[in-house]
């Protein structure tokens, strides 16, 4: 079997160009550069792979011998186990995937519509600061989020005041998902406007100005026209932000906080660690089920991730 | 409102009062339009979350009700203030949507970053309670605190090897993978997969390469040490061998963000027209010079953008460095890691502010750089 299918694999390979030497080894993808690729890809992958195995042995395996020991014996069925995932999702951990799916999908909508909005009306829409603002835009594009959070926190527990004036009333918005909501959206928003505005600005003037001599006002344009165009830049935006949000442990930490009835996957695996500093099979098989999210979704949508992002990075 | 309600008729809106009026109108309009508008959307939409507080409610319930609410709402709120604008008169409409359309972008900027950037610049000027001022005696500590100026090191450290290593490394797997007859999507995704991946999951994942445990408190089980120990050396406690424990850190850093930067290039390398290759080729160019003399100078503005990106994420670096192990006792504090500290486990607001502000003011020759190159770009287009 596997015989025939390496002949098939030679016979459907298409005829090389007669090429002698290394150059023409590197140039057509040869040995060497298969070999470099195959370590380097190997190598890459030991850290996840070490995760994956650990987190389907028993605690006592895990604890005394390493989990490379698993390739000596791989067929010896007593060693696997599906008991970590079982006794990590008892333990919270179900809860805690369904606040990440609360925080996380609001979290990455929210500032993909605000975001598009906002590129069109920069892109398309004739207004008086449009210029300056988008500048402000691109500047606020690498502002460390660190530094708003204490201010948020303040803000959201005790309303705004700046220069002795009211400018944000007192909500109470630490420890709630809307919180989390808008601190992610506005975190995220300069880099999807700006990503949005260079996707939607490139797009052909004359759809927009037919669509407005049939009589399309912008909001029409925007919903029937550019929406539908703009999808791999949309989608592109979507897969970052929502890694970005699934994955983040300081803004859940500091705006949801950690109580077990709304803490995230990453804060509770994140205490997971404190809490069982040797519980490894229990740990693993946690971050594995924090991994499953993230990997679906970016596996599956990755061709529109490659496409958007470098929409706007690589021109010319 | 009642000012703008009795409203000329077309026939005299040429005269100069009511264009004054006018433009008075168009502004509260804009205003109203820009920011009571968002506003309030935001504040109906906190009245929805309330219920999501209940900490009786059934968890999948209140999951589905969230995201209801935040995505429901979101849309909402543009299509009720669309529907708003089209009531006005028509010569108002135009020239207030656009800011209907910017105006929760604005806010939320406003809110969330240019706010808090004000705010923090005079929470670092007062005490550790935020009463009283202080002066810069905030930044002093900055500048003088033992373990600050190892976290000024170490980030800069973290800003000059984690993206060169991360670019070359980056660059030349897209290049080699780029030559794949086969298999090439496998092996990019192979490693991008780390970016699919939590700081915190990463942790884990690299605790069991690093893990050490000493003679007699049961067999090493961490990757690194079974590699030791099989070549008959002694396991190493790799995190607290200062200064390289920093390096060992920053190689997590690398696995995570080589993969950005490969899946960046890659494609800029696609885009480089084949002829241009080519004839460097037929020229008698080495596959070695064709990289050098002809992609590389292609890709140039793509490095550029990658590395800058890279440099500014190994700026604002925290999670890696603050769940592996103590930094301060280990020597590898950071900057971000720091700021964190003092805000939430030292509890000294005015020191986690003057941090946070000498954060800031290191992304702002970036900042400006970004706005420059944008200006270039319109000023093409």
């Amino acid at each position: 079997m596997s015989l025939a299918q390496t002949g098939d694999a030679q016979a459907t390979a298409p005829p090389l160009v007669v090429e002698s030497g290394n150059v023409g080894d590197v140039r057509s993808g040869g040995w060497s550069v298969r070999i470099a690729i195959v370590v380097v890809a190997a190598l890459w992958l030991v850290p996840t792979l070490g995760v994956l195995i650990t987190s389907f042995r028993g605690a006592d395996a895990v604890n005394t011998t390493g989990w490379w020991t698993v390739f000596a014996h791989p067929l010896q069925a007593g060693q696997w186990t599906l008991q970590n995932y079982d006794t990590a999702l008892h333990q919270g951990l179900g809860n805690a995937f369904l606040n990440s799916v609360a925080v996380t999908v609001p979290a990455t909508v929210i500032p993909i519509t605000i975001a598009a909005f906002a590129a069109y009306a920069f892109a398309w829409m004739d207004f008086r600061g449009r210029y300056i603002l988008f500048v402000v835009v691109v500047g606020l594009l690498v502002v460390p989020l660190q530094m708003a959070l204490i201010p948020l926190l303040k803000l959201y527990a005790n309303g705004g005041i700046l220069f002795g004036h009211w400018v944000f009333p007192d909500l109470d918005l630490n420890g709630t998902f809307l919180g989390v909501w808008l601190a992610h959206a506005g975190f995220g928003l300069p880099l999807a406007i700006y990503l949005l505005r260079n996707y939607i600005g490139s797009l052909p003037s004359s759809i927009i100005e037919s669509a407005k001599m049939d009589g399309a006002d912008h909001f029409t344009i925007f919903w029937r026209l550019i929406v539908p165009l703009s999808v791999p830049a949309l989608a592109a935006f979507a897969i970052f932000q929502f890694l970005w949000v699934w994955n983040d442990l300081l803004v859940a930490y500091v705006f949801l906080g950690g109580t077990k009835d709304v803490q995230v996957l990453t804060l509770a695996l994140a205490a997971l660690n404190g809490s069982h500093g040797q519980t490894w099979h229990l740990l693993t098989a946690a971050a594995f089920i924090s991994m499953v999210v993230p990997l679906i979704v970016f596996f599956s949508l990755q061709k529109y991730f490659v496409r958007g992002l470098t929409a706007g990075s690589v021109k010319g | 409102m009642s000012a703008s309600e009795p409203l000329p008729s077309p026939g005299d809106a040429t005269t100069v009062a009511s264009s004054g009026l006018r433009s008075l109108a168009t502004f509260v309009l804009r205003l109203v339009g820009a920011i009571a508008i968002p506003l309030f959307g935001f504040a109906a939409m906190w009245a929805a979350v309330e219920y999501l507080r209940d900490e009786n409610a059934n968890r999948i319930l209140v999951v589905i009700v969230a995201v209801v609410v935040g995505v429901g709402g979101i849309f909402a709120l543009y299509v009720v203030m669309n529907k708003a604008i089209d009531v006005l008169p028509l010569r108002y409409r135009e020239s207030v949507r656009p800011w209907i359309f910017v105006g929760p972008a604005l806010v939320l900027l406003g809110l969330f970053l240019v706010y808090p950037l004000v705010n923090t610049i005079f929470i670092s000027l007062k005490d550790q309670y935020s009463e009283a001022f202080v002066g810069l005696d905030n930044y002093t500590f900055v500048f003088t605190d033992e373990s600050m100026l190892r976290a000024i090191r170490n980030t800069v450290g973290w800003m000059v090897i984690v993206p060169l290593a991360a670019v070359s490394l980056g660059l030349a797997f897209a290049t080699l993978a780029d030559r794949l007859r086969r298999g090439e999507a496998v092996a990019k995704s192979v490693i991008f997969l780390p970016m699919a991946i939590s700081f915190a999951g990463a942790s884990i994942t690299w605790r069991l390469i690093y893990n050490f445990r000493p003679q007699g408190f049961g067999s090493n089980i961490g990757l690194l040490n079974g590699v030791m120990i099989g070549f008959g050396q002694n396991p190493v406690d790799w995190l607290s061998q200062h200064p390289w424990n920093n390096l060992y850190l920053m190689v997590i850093m690398i696995w995570m963000q080589t993969g950005f930067a490969m899946v960046v290039l890659s494609a800029a390398i696609k885009a480089i027209p084949d002829e241009i290759i080519e004839a460097a080729r037929i020229d008698g160019a080495s596959e070695w010079q064709v990289f050098r003399r002809v992609m590389v100078p292609t890709i140039l503005p793509t490095i550029v953008v990658v590395t800058t990106y890279m440099v500014i994420n190994a700026l604002k670096v925290f999670d890696i460095v603050f769940v592996m192990g103590n930094a301060q006792s280990n020597g590898t504090e950071v900057i971000a890691e720091r700021m964190i500290y003092w805000f939430f486990i030292g509890a000294n607001y005015g020191r986690g502010a003057a941090i946070a502000v000498v954060l800031f003011v290191a992304v702002i020759p970036v900042m400006i750089w970004n706005v420059r190159r944008f200006r270039e770009e319109e000023s093409i287009r």
